[in-house]
């Protein structure tokens, strides 16, 4: 049976293969030979070499975006992680009714899209800050880092901690009650037999949000659209008002190169952070 | 075993995030020329015989949304009339320039499309026809309608508009005051100043909110900024510059403090009010101003809101110039292209729709009618939109039509940093908010023509 499957495995990988060749593959490689061209439209194009990743890292904004862009991962992974935590932990103990009900409120936010999100956002903010009297978010970009912050906080810590709920609920009964005995208190528990056995977890859950923070497109177009002056533009916003905001032959090229330096650095650091975590994980 | 399995899963899950990761990440720019590709095999065999039978076929994108029902009219009526297909597709708002580059990729590329001036033509001189000596160029009133660069005729300005200062007349007499009294800027300055003082007891503002979300935003960073540049301009004698001198700043700021400070809302909330808001305190009576164009005759007079007795249209004042004698701000931003790398048959074929628009009653009437627009074109139907008669007022009683120049403004870039310099202003108004509006104005301009131009 098992040898049947495997001789027909590629008929069954063919439809598979063929929309992930014509919607992946064959566009990536175009992009990335637009990367090296000047061009207006995709069949146009003039080759002219290693000019556009020269004008990338001459571009003041590209880098200014990126300084951004980490900052706001940071702070948004460790906040995603420890709250979506904290909740999976409160969420999985027995004596809690309700807990289904909880589990769906917090997961709901989740489904709701994030253009629809960044103006609801938007108008709650504005309103905080002129009651307050502080500047609004197109003149705050202090406002608008911390508006992105909560609200991505709000969107994904559901999401994040079902994956959590998943990884804590598959702890083994025995070793938690094997601590009990031996004396642990909750905090050792927690930190030397349900950390390492939930790692698994941990390792998607950071991934998600790392990669989803370096992304950050529709929430951050929506919320401020990188006002006042780009100080709030993100690298994904960053690459397309290159490319569509500025006229010109010149800027198209440039936008190319940025979107492939981008997707490079997105692999990278995720391929990074993905072998950091992964070697903690621990095996039943 | 079962932990395994899971992480397996996991594994699996992340690796198809990762993969869609990349995919969003270029996928902006990728994804029309992989839509393309599909389109293509659809569509050419159907072009190709199309051609073969009608010696050519006209495909218009279209920029304006409100006119898209009376195009696709005025084709049907073309396509009965003379068997030649002709499509009309119309981007959607703000969106125009991105439907443009994808199809343009296609083999089934728009055959007719607009640029909105010269600044706009940097990214589509390649793909456009030199129409020197064409039926459509000769039908022009004036030469100044055509886009023209280098000796070459790149574009045909189709339709002309005008803004100013659109008063609700109703209102003005309400408040003691008569439109032939406006008329200079101390004027308009101490009226909107009286106003705002008897705001409570009048229950109206002076100016609608000078909003500056970017549904309303181009009314200021845009059309607003047009009048400095104008005057200096005139002052110099030039028609477009490399490095702006911002002589006529100081009248920038009067007006738009006297907008901002005589609104209906607080200048520090600016930032966040659209245009819809803007129109509806305009249309509600809330206020007795509202800068905008002849565009928006039709929403104004829609459910007979206003009827033509309560509107007025005033020239903007921003006391510079001969005052006297100013009209409104008149020219066109709309200006159509062939596209040259067409085939010829479908060239011909549009420059013959083009003409038969401009030249033949049913195009003339449906242009003016359905439309409501002004065209530069000889056999021109007069039409009933009311800001457009009163240009053609004030120019037959003498006055001078402030010229649109924003079409010389570097790059959209730069009118993002006016704009965004503005709100910042509009919120805090001391005079070192107002240095960096003029820095956004003089050193942007001088940077951003540098970056447009240099490579």
């Amino acid at each position: 049976m098992e040898k049947a499957i495997k001789r027909y495995a590629p008929i069954f990988v063919l439809p598979t293969f063929l929309a992930f060749t014509i919607g992946f593959i064959v566009p990536f490689f175009q992009g990335l030979y637009l990367s090296f061209c000047q061009f207006t439209t995709a069949k146009n194009a003039k080759f002219i070499g290693f000019d556009n990743y020269i004008r990338v890292f001459q571009d003041e904004t590209f880098l200014d975006s990126f300084g951004f862009t980490v900052m706001f991962a940071i702070v948004s992974i460790l906040s995603i992680n420890i709250i979506a935590f904290a909740l999976a932990m409160i969420l999985t103990r027995d004596n809690l009714k309700g807990t289904n009900v909880f589990r769906t409120v917090f997961f709901m936010p989740n489904l709701i899209g994030g253009i629809v999100l960044g103006y609801i956002w938007q108008i709650l903010l504005n309103c905080v800050l002129s009651i307050v009297g502080e500047p609004l978010l197109a003149l705050n970009s202090t406002a608008g880092y911390w508006g992105m912050i909560i609200l991505m906080c709000w969107q994904q810590i559901g999401y994040m901690m079902i994956i959590y709920i998943a990884g804590i609920q598959n702890v083994p009964e025995a070793l938690v009650e094997a601590a009990a005995i031996d004396g642990a208190t909750s905090w050792q528990t927690l930190t030397k037999v349900k950390l390492p056995m939930v790692m698994p977890s941990i390792t998607i859950c950071v991934f998600l949000t790392l990669t989803n923070s370096f992304k950050l497109f529709d929430q951050n177009l929506a919320l401020t659209a990188g006002e006042p002056r780009h100080a709030t533009e993100m690298l994904a916003l960053n690459i397309y008002n290159t490319f569509y905001a500025r006229a010109g032959a010149q800027w198209k090229g440039l936008g190319q190169a940025k979107a492939v330096v981008f997707c490079i650095l997105v692999i990278v650091i995720s391929l990074i952070q993905f072998r950091a975590t992964h070697s903690k994980e621990v095996q039943q | 075993m079962k932990k395994k399995l899971l992480s397996a899963l996991l594994s699996v899950a992340m690796v198809a995030t990762l993969l869609a990761g990349c995919g969003s990440s270029t996928g902006a720019a990728e994804e029309a020329p992989a839509n393309d590709a599909a389109a293509k095999e659809e569509a050419a065999p159907a072009e190709k015989e199309e051609a073969s039978a009608e010696g050519g076929s006209v495909y218009y994108l279209n920029f304006k949304p409100e006119q898209d029902e009376a195009w696709q009219n005025l084709a049907k009526a073309y396509t009965e009339a003379t068997g030649v297909e002709v499509t009309v597709v119309t981007a959607a708002s703000g969106e125009y320039e991105t439907t443009l580059m994808s199809e343009m990729g296609k083999s089934s590329a728009p055959t007719l499309f607009q640029v909105n001036g010269p600044v706009g033509l940097q990214n589509w001189k390649d793909y456009c026809l030199d129409l020197t000596g064409t039926d459509i160029y000769n039908e022009l009133t004036s030469d100044s309608f055509a886009l023209s660069e280098d000796g070459m005729v790149y574009g045909i300005g189709y339709v002309i508009e005008s803004y100013g200062i659109i008063a609700n007349k109703t209102l003005l007499a309400e408040a003691g005051y008569d439109v032939a009294d406006i008329n200079s800027f101390e004027a308009l300055k101490a009226c909107a100043e009286d106003i705002t003082a008897r705001k409570d007891e009048l229950g109206f503002g002076a100016f609608s909110s000078a909003g500056m979300d970017p549904s309303s935003d181009w009314r200021f960073k845009t059309h607003l900024a047009n009048l400095p540049i104008y005057f200096e301009y005139q002052a110099d004698g030039i028609s477009a510059t490399p490095a702006i001198k911002g002589s006529f700043l100081d009248n920038y700021r009067n007006i738009w403090d006297l907008y901002i400070n005589n609104s209906t809302c607080d200048p520090a909330e600016l930032s966040a009010k659209t245009g819809d808001d803007s129109r509806a305190e305009f249309l509600a009576g809330e206020a007795v101003f509202f800068q905008n164009g002849s565009w928006e005759y039709g929403s104004l007079t829609a459910d007979g809101a206003f009827t033509d007795e309560d509107l007025v249209m005033l020239p903007i004042y921003i006391g510079a110039g001969d005052e006297a004698n100013q009209g409104l701000c008149t020219g066109t931003e709309n200006y159509w292209c062939v596209n040259s790398q067409a085939e010829e048959a479908d060239i011909q074929a549009t420059l013959a729709f083009m003409n038969w628009c401009v030249t033949s009653e049913e195009g003339t009437t449906a242009m003016a009618n359905d439309m409501g627009f002004v065209i530069p074109f000889k056999k021109a139907v007069e039409s009933p939109n009311l800001f457009v008669k009163q240009d053609t007022e004030y120019t037959a009683a003498g006055k001078k039509p402030v010229s649109w120049n924003f079409t010389t403004m570097p790059s959209e870039e730069w009118k993002n940093g006016v704009g965004s310099a503005l709100t910042a202003y509009a919120a805090d108004q001391t005079d070192a908010n107002w240095d960096a509006v003029v820095a956004a104005f003089v050193d942007g301009w001088a940077s951003e023509y540098a970056l447009a131009n240099g490579q």
